[in-house]
């Protein structure tokens, strides 16, 4: 473990309730620079809230949170883009800080629509839009980025270049990285620390203490704890995002 | 050919579309449009305020739909009708109450119609230090919170994580809101006031493909509204306020030959 300086943002029992009823409660856990935290778990366990109470958004909370960072990068389950509103992309990326020219475009590189770059918000379609909205996160290099389902909607091939460019960021940047996902195989090996939720925490731990954990079992089936391993296989080529074809 | 009043009505009004092109657009974005009539409905309280009171008009219904405001926000948080219903309630209870008020008020005599539907013709140039004074302080303030209003009008969740405070940049903007009702009422007039902020904005979203152009093109639009509006006032003796708002229609029927081209809009 390291030292507590490179803590982000710390849960301490935390907990949200709405009209009486739990939404998530009793959850502790640390983000720091640098590692990946995952949470994982069914529909309702209460991962979008544990990440809304991370970032403050929640503010009548049970228990404590603690927040050592204002630079934060939030990417949100749910966005949709009023077409009253004539936004493009560009537009987009400034959305909450006043990046430069070139930091927009190296982070709209990075995510593949570079492209896209002077296109409607509202003409996106689900996966370019995910891409954007990582972008857009990535591109003030936080130093806390909150992924709610990052890539939902994205192409299988995308999603795993997507899972690698989050490490990468976490690596480069040295940013702690709270992510939500469905896709246990692929954000298990990705992961530094998984936190399985279902309104409470069940278990937590590295990837593989989590996967023969009991309750994870009993969760998420036998077979989820075997496909521990990234699904990988090679193509010989891969398709750029204009279309063409480039050989490795 | 320009007498004096025509002038004073000239800069009044030029005045007051710099102010209502940027926040027409807010209230096109954030679908507050029901919003500023209620409040423009209880501006006619705040007129008969200043009668009563002698106030300045302006400050007196700035202070009335203020109040009309926080009033809203508490019975929002405190009840379960719907936004709209609490809207309703609010205007015409508002102006209910300002009619007795002026029936009360019998010593004095109202023009009515020019509190209805503005008498810019009217305006003095203590009127227009008050629009021009007024609208660059609006204006000041409403691009000092333009970022966190703004990403909080696109996804307030987003602009909350990220810092941006946007409960603090909705209440500012509401008083703007209630600035602006203010600056413009003698001009268009309270039923019209909501028209001169949206009509224009809703014109410049027709032909724009970000933000800072249809508030550019917004504020083209009420500006050549008010032009329009007043030489057309002046050539066919039709009331001003009626006529800026005609004009502001027209555009926007102009803008409609253009919508197809890629604006963003889908159809």
């Amino acid at each position: 473990m390291s030292s507590n300086n490179n803590i982000l943002v710390k849960l301490k029992n935390a907990g949200y309730q709405l009209n009486n009823r739990f939404l998530v409660e009793g959850v502790s856990l640390e983000v720091q620079k640098g590692r990946i935290v995952t949470l994982i778990g069914p529909n309702g366990s209460g991962k979008s809230t544990t990440a809304k109470i991370a970032l403050g958004i929640y503010k009548k909370i049970d228990g404590e949170v603690e927040k050592y960072t204002d630079k934060v990068g939030y990417v949100p389950q749910k966005i949709s883009i009023d077409w009253t509103l004539p936004i493009r992309v560009n537009d987009f990326m400034l959305l909450t800080d006043d990046i430069s020219e070139d930091q927009i475009n190296e982070a709209l590189s990075l995510t593949g629509v570079i492209h896209l770059k002077n296109k409607s918000l509202g003409n996106l379609s689900g996966g370019e839009f995910q891409r954007v909205l990582l972008a857009r996160a990535i591109s003030k290099k936080p130093e806390l980025l909150v992924l709610d389902e990052p890539v939902q909607g994205v192409d299988f091939t995308g999603e795993i270049a997507l899972y690698q460019l989050i490490k990468k960021i976490a690596e480069e940047l040295n940013c702690g990285i709270l992510l939500i996902s469905h896709d246990l195989h692929t954000v298990m090996s990705a992961t530094d620390h998984v936190v399985c939720l279902n309104g409470h925490v069940c278990c937590s731990g590295s990837p593989s203490d989590v996967a023969h954990n009991h309750e994870y079992k009993a969760l998420f089936g036998e077979q989820a704890s075997k496909t521990l391993t990234i699904y990988e296989h090679k193509h010989d080529h891969v398709h750029t995002n204009e279309g063409d074809i480039k050989k490795n | 050919m320009f007498d004096d009043f025509f002038i004073r009505a000239l800069f009044a009004g030029i005045g007051v579309a710099f102010v209502t092109g940027p926040l027409g657009c807010f209230v096109v974005w954030r679908r507050l449009s029901y919003f500023g009539d209620t409040l423009a409905h209880s501006a006619l309280l705040g007129v008969t305020m200043a009668y009563s009171f002698e106030f300045n008009i302006a400050f007196s219904v700035f202070i009335i739909s203020a109040v009309i405001a926080l009033i809203l926000i508490q019975l929002q948080k405190k009840t379960n009708l719907p936004g709209d219903a609490l809207l309703g309630l609010l205007a015409h209870s508002s102006l209910a109450i300002g009619l007795v008020v002026i029936g009360f008020l019998s010593f004095i005599r109202f023009d009515i119609m020019g509190l209805l539907f503005g008498d810019i013709l009217a305006v003095t140039v203590d009127d227009i230090l008050i629009i021009w004074i007024g609208g660059a302080i609006i204006l000041v303030v409403l691009k000092l919170i333009w970022k966190s209003l703004f990403a909080s009008t696109v996804n307030y969740e987003l602009a909350e994580a990220e810092g941006l405070n946007p409960d603090r940049a909705k209440a500012i903007f509401t008083i703007l809101m209630a600035a602006v009702i203010a600056i413009s009422i003698k001009m268009v007039g309270l039923l019209l006031i909501t028209g001169m902020l949206i009509i224009p904005a809703a014109m410049a979203r027709n032909i724009s493909t970000s933000p800072q152009q249809m508030v550019f093109y917004s504020v083209i639009g009420g500006l050549l509204s008010v032009v329009l509006g007043l030489f057309t006032s002046l050539e066919f003796n039709s009331s001003s306020g009626p006529s800026i708002i005609a004009a502001a229609l027209f555009l926007f029927i102009l803008s409609l030959l253009k919508i197809k081209q890629s604006t963003g809009l889908k159809n």
